[in-house]
C-alpha cells in the first residue's frame, strides 16, 4: 500500500514553486523546499546575491524569545527559530555564538515590573536560560557595564550569528538539491487567471510560471502582493543606524546588552559581532514615505547611538573605534505580527510578509511552518522526501579560525590558502577564490562572504586585490566590477 | 612538516623604515630576515611614483619606486634575507618567536632581536561618520592611487577631495593629470594638513581650490556616489547651517590621516598616547628588552627619509643586541609640553645621540622650541603642524638629561 501511493505520486508531475524574494526567509524556505521529490523550486532574488537587503543590515542577534506577547507568531516562532540554529550551524556552517543577552534597568519598582514580565513572557513562550540578575550580578556579566543599571534579565539562550550567510549557504545548498536561484532578477508583473496566480514577468523578460507563488519579497511585499492581485496590510518602513567598532573595543563587551524595550522596539544595543567586532545601534525612525533605497544614515541618528552606548558602557564612544557607520531598513506593519497566510482569494499564493524583529531568529522556523502549517495543513499537499539529499554543505575553511599547525597542513597541500589577502581578518587567497566559485561577483558578496574588507582598514589595503581575483577568476574586466548593485560601478575605465 | 629558522634579527615588513633596518642590521654583520607581505619590498612607496623622496637619506632626489629600489639593491647586496608573500600571525615579543602564514608553508621564525616596521594604514571612510548614502566611488587616497599608477585604472570623472594630507594632494595632481576633474580639496581643519610644497606643486600649480575649515556633511548616491554636501565648520570643528554647497562628483577621495598599524602585534607593547604608535627610545627600543620599532607605527613621520632614517638605527640596535652588546636598562622619559602634539622618542637611553621629532599643534608663526633641561632653544618662523620640528643632540649634550632624569619638551609663541 505504501509502495503504491508513493509510485503513483511519483508518476504525477511535480509541484513548482516559485519563491520570490532571497532574504533569509526566502532562502532558508527554498533550501527546505528543495528536499522535496515532488517540488520543483525556483528563487528569484533581486539582488546580486542571498542576504543582501534587510538580511544584510540588522543586529544578527538570536533573540531569546522574551520580548513578544505568547499568542503571536513573533513569539512562537522566535523560540522555537532560536532552537533550530543549532541545526543550521551543522547544516550550512553558520556561525553562531551564545553570547548571552541581558537587559538592563536601573531597578526602580516600574523597571523591575518590566523585567519581571519579560522574564514571565519568556515562560510562557517556552525560552531557556533566563535568569534575573540584581546588583553587582550584572556587573559579573558585563563589567564594563554601567553602575546605574542593578536589575536585568539575563539570557543564555541568546546569541549572534552572522545572517547573509544563513541565506546565502542556504541557497547553496538548495542549488545541491536541484532548486534554481535566480539572482539579479526582479519580479516585474505577474499574471493571474480565474483567481490563481500562473506566471511571474521579470525585469529579464522571462516568465516564469508556476504553481504556487511565495512572497518573501521583504520591503517589496507590497509590490509583489499588487502583481498578483493580492491585498495585504501596508508595509511601514522604519530604519535603524549602526555603527561598528574595531575588534578593539570587544575587550568591553561579553554579550548582547539591550536596554528597557520601548514601544519603537528593543533600543539601542552594544554587541560583539561574529567576526570580534562591537556593533552599537540600531536607531529606530519611521521615514516618512515609503522609500525602500533610503538607507543614508543622518547625523542625528549617529549622534543618538555614541549616546545611548555611552549610558549602557561609559567611555565606549571616546576612543575613536568606528570603522563604519550604516543604515538598514525594518519592514513594519500595523498589526505588529509576522503575516504567514495563504491569500484567499488567490489561493495559491502565500504570503510571507512583515518580518521584521525578531524575523532573523524566526527564520527557520519561518520556513518549517510554511512547510508544515500551509502547504501541508491549509493546502492539503503530500509532501515526499527525496530519497537522497545533499544534507550539507562542505564545512568553509576560515584560515583565521584554525590552528597554525592546521594551517600549516592546508598549505602543504593548496598554497592559496597561505597567501593572505585581507590583512585584517586574516583571509586567505583560496577563501576568495571559493568565494567567487560558489557564486560572489562583486566586491561586496566576497567581503559577506569571507569577511576580507570588514575590519579596520575597511578594504582599504585589500580592495584592490579582491578586484583582481574577481577578474582573473571570471574574466570580468576590472572596470566592469561593481561594489553590489547595478549602478555601484567600482572604476570608470583604464588610464591609457 | 613545520618549519623553524634562526636568525639574529628579524624585521617585520618592508617599507622604507624595514628595509633601512634591514640594510643596517646586515652592515653590522648579522644574520638578517625581512618578512614583507606583499609580493615584493618597497610598501608604499612602489606606488608613490612622484619625485621629492630621499633628499635627506640618499642626498639627492628620488621618486619612490627609485628609493624603494637603492635600499632592496643594497639589502641583497648585503645578504638581507627577503621573504615576500609573508603574513605574521603571531608574535610572542618575550620569547622572539614569530609564525609567519606563506605561499611557501606556514612556519617559526626564532629571532635574538626584532625589528616591527609595520607602518600605519589610511583611517577609513566609515571612521568619519559622514551622513549619507554608501554608494561606490568613495577611495582612500592609497587606494585609488593603487588603482591609477599600479592597475592603470581610473576611479572616475569627477572628484573631490576630503583631507589635504600629502597624499590627497599628490593624487588631486595625479587625478588631474590623468584626466579627471577635480573639484576642490576641502580640509576640517583651519590649516591644510599636507607640506607646503605639496600645496603648491599640487593645488596651486593646477588651479585646485582648497577649503580650509570645510569638511564633507553628506553623500548622496544609491548605486554610484552622485553628489556630495560640503559645509563650512566651527571652531569645534561642527557645520555651520546654511553654508551648504553641493558637489556634482562621482569620486570621493578621503585624506583624512593614517594611523599607525599597532594592533595584532602583541598587548605586551606600550603605545604613546598622542602619537597612537608605539613609545620607543632613540635607539628605537619598545618596553620589551630586544623588541624595537620604526616609522610610521611609532609616529606618523612627514617624510620618508626620517622614516628612513629611524629604521637604520632600529636595525642596528637590534644587531647589537642579537651579540648581547648592548643593555638599555637605563631610560629617562621625554616629557610633552605645550604646543607639540607628535614626539618621538618617548624614553631617552644613551646607546644613541638624540633625534627629536615634533609637529607642533598649531600653525605659529614666530615660534621657539626649548629644551629646558639642556638649556637649548630653536627658533622657527611659520611653523605649520604638518611639517615636523627635527633636533640632532649629541650623547655630549644629553648628559644632563640624565642629572635631570628626563627631558621636557615645549614650544612657546612669540609675539
Amino acid at each position: 500500500m505504501h509502495f503504491l501511493h508513493g509510485f503513483l505520486l511519483f508518476l504525477e508531475v511535480k509541484m513548482k514553486i516559485l519563491v520570490i524574494g532571497g532574504g533569509i526567509v526566502g532562502s532558508l524556505l527554498t533550501k527546505e523546499l528543495s528536499k522535496y521529490e515532488n517540488i520543483d523550486v525556483t528563487l528569484v532574488e533581486a539582488n546580486y546575491d542571498l542576504g543582501a537587503g534587510v538580511t544584510k543590515a540588522n543586529s544578527a542577534i538570536l533573540h531569546g524569545g522574551y520580548d513578544d506577547e505568547p499568542s503571536t507568531l513573533r513569539a512562537k516562532l522566535c523560540a522555537r527559530g532560536n532552537k533550530m540554529y543549532d541545526d543550521l550551524v551543522d547544516e550550512l556552517g553558520v556561525p553562531v555564538q551564545r553570547t548571552g543577552s541581558l537587559v538592563v534597568s536601573e531597578g526602580n519598582d516600574g523597571d523591575k515590573k518590566k523585567i519581571i514580565e519579560l522574564y514571565k513572557r519568556g515562560i510562557a513562550n517556552g525560552v531557556s536560560g533566563m535568569k534575573i540578575v540584581e546588583g553587582e550580578e550584572l556587573r559579573k556579566i558585563e563589567p564594563y557595564l554601567s553602575p546605574v543599571f542593578k536589575y536585568g534579565l539575563y539570557c543564555s539562550s541568546a546569541g549572534i550569528t552572522e545572517p547573509w550567510i544563513v541565506a546565502i549557504n542556504s541557497g547553496r545548498l538548495a542549488e545541491s538539491n536541484g532548486a534554481e536561484i535566480m539572482l539579479g532578477d526582479r519580479v516585474v508583473g505577474g499574471l493571474v487567471r480565474n483567481k490563481r496566480a500562473v506566471s511571474a514577468v521579470l525585469n529579464s523578460g522571462k516568465k516564469i510560471q508556476a504553481d504556487i507563488f511565495i512572497n518573501c519579497a521583504g520591503l517589496y511585499y507590497e509590490e509583489i502582493a499588487k502583481y498578483f492581485d493580492v491585498e495585504v496590510e501596508k508595509v511601514l518602513l522604519r530604519k535603524g543606524e549602526y555603527l561598528l567598532l574595531d575588534k578593539a573595543a570587544k575587550q568591553f563587551v561579553n554579550g548582547v546588552i539591550f536596554p528597557l524595550p520601548t514601544k519603537m522596539g528593543k533600543g539601542k544595543l552594544i554587541l560583539p559581532t561574529i567576526d570580534g567586532g562591537v556593533f552599537l545601534g540600531p536607531t529606530s525612525e519611521d521615514l516618512k514615505s515609503f522609500d525602500p533605497e533610503d538607507l543614508a544614515t543622518t547625523r542625528n541618528g549617529l549622534e543618538e547611538i555614541l549616546k545611548s552606548s555611552d549610558e549602557l558602557v561609559p567611555g565606549i564612544s571616546k576612543f575613536n573605534w568606528i570603522i563604519k557607520s550604516f543604515a538598514g531598513l525594518r519592514p513594519e506593519t500595523e498589526g505588529k505580527d509576522f503575516i504567514i497566510k495563504r491569500d484567499e482569494e488567490i489561493s495559491n499564493f502565500i504570503t510571507v510578509g512583515g518580518i521584521r524583529s525578531p524575523g532573523l531568529t524566526a527564520a527557520p522556523a519561518i520556513s518549517e511552518y510554511v512547510i508544515n502549517e500551509i502547504l501541508n495543513g491549509q493546502m492539503n499537499i503530500k509532501l515526499i522526501k527525496k530519497e537522497k539529499i545533499v544534507e550539507r554543505i562542505p564545512a568553509k575553511i576560515r584560515v583565521r579560525e584554525e590552528s597554525f599547525e592546521r594551517i600549516s597542513e592546508l598549505i602543504e597541500k593548496d598554497e592559496l590558502y597561505g597567501r593572505i589577502i585581507c590583512q585584517c581578518n586574516q583571509v586567505s587567497e583560496r577563501e576568495i577564490v571559493d568565494a567567487v566559485h560558489s557564486g560572489a561577483r562583486t566586491i561586496e558578496s566576497v567581503k559577506l562572504r569571507t569577511r576580507a574588507g570588514f575590519g579596520r582598514c575597511q578594504g582599504g589595503f585589500c580592495t584592490w586585490k579582491v578586484a583582481k581575483i574577481i577578474s582573473r577568476e571570471t574574466g570580468i574586466e576590472l572596470e566592469e566590477l561593481i561594489m553590489n548593485n547595478e549602478n555601484s560601478y567600482l572604476l570608470e575605465g583604464k588610464v591609457r | 612538516m613545520m618549519k623553524g629558522i634562526n636568525t639574529d634579527v628579524l624585521v617585520i615588513g618592508g617599507g622604507a623604515g624595514g628595509m633601512a633596518a634591514a640594510l643596517s642590521a646586515a652592515r653590522e654583520k648579522s644574520d638578517v630576515i625581512l618578512l614583507e607581505r606583499e609580493n615584493s619590498t618597497g610598501g608604499v612607496l612602489n606606488q608613490c611614483i612622484h619625485n621629492g623622496f630621499g633628499l635627506h637619506f640618499y642626498k639627492e632626489e628620488l621618486t619612490g619606486p627609485e628609493f624603494a629600489d637603492k635600499l632592496f639593491n643594497e639589502m641583497t647586496l648585503d645578504r638581507v634575507n627577503i621573504i615576500s608573500e609573508s603574513y605574521v600571525s603571531e608574535v610572542d615579543v618575550e620569547n622572539k618567536t614569530v609564525r609567519v602564514l606563506s605561499p611557501d608553508g606556514a612556519y617559526e621564525i626564532y629571532a635574538k632581536a626584532i625589528v616591527i616596521a609595520t607602518g600605519a594604514r589610511e583611517r577609513p571612510f566609515g571612521a568619519l561618520m559622514i551622513p549619507g548614502d554608501r554608494p561606490s566611488g568613495i577611495y582612500t587616497a592609497g587606494l585609488a592611487q593603487r588603482f591609477v599608477n599600479l592597475e592603470n585604472r581610473l576611479p572616475g570623472k569627477r572628484a573631490l577631495i576630503l583631507g589635504s594630507g600629502d597624499i590627497g594632494l599628490i593624487m588631486a595632481r595625479r587625478l588631474v593629470l590623468e584626466g579627471m576633474k577635480v573639484e576642490a580639496v576641502v580640509e576640517r581643519m583651519p590649516f591644510p594638513g599636507g607640506l607646503l610644497r605639496n600645496i603648491v606643486q599640487c593645488l596651486e600649480d593646477y588651479n585646485i581650490p582648497l577649503y580650509l575649515s570645510h569638511t564633507v556633511t553628506k553623500t548622496v548616491g544609491r548605486g554610484r556616489l552622485e553628489k556630495v554636501e560640503v559645509s563650512e565648520v566651527d571652531e569645534n570643528y561642527n557645520p555651520i547651517p546654511g553654508t551648504e554647497k553641493i558637489y556634482d562628483v562621482d569620486t570621493l577621495i578621503l585624506s583624512a590621516g593614517l594611523i599607525p598599524q599597532v594592533e595584532d602585534i602583541s598587548d605586551s607593547l606600550q603605545l604613546d598616547r598622542v602619537n597612537k604608535g608605539y613609545a620607543v627610545s632613540n635607539s628605537c627600543e619598545t618596553n620589551i628588552d630586544g623588541i624595537y620599532a620604526a616609522g610610521n607605527n611609532v609616529a606618523v613621520f612627514d617624510l620618508v627619509d626620517y622614516v628612513a632614517a629611524e629604521g637604520w638605527v632600529a636595525g642596528r640596535h637590534a644587531a647589537l643586541k642579537s651579540k648581547g652588546g648592548e643593555n638599555n636598562t637605563e631610560k629617562y622619559p621625554v616629557i610633552r609640553g605645550k604646543n607639540v602634539s607628535i614626539l618621538v622618542p618617548s624614553y631617552i637611553d644613551f646607546n644613541e645621540s638624540l633625534r627629536l621629532y615634533l609637529r607642533i599643534s598649531k600653525p605659529i608663526e614666530h615660534g621657539r622650541v626649548i629644551l629646558k633641561e639642556l638649556n637649548i632653544e630653536k627658533k622657527f618662523v611659520d611653523g605649520v603642524p604638518s611639517e615636523m620640528i627635527q633636533m640632532v643632540l649629541n650623547k655630549k649634550k644629553m648628559e644632563l638629561i640624565r642629572e635631570k632624569g628626563g627631558l621636557f619638551v615645549e614650544v612657546v609663541e612669540d609675539e
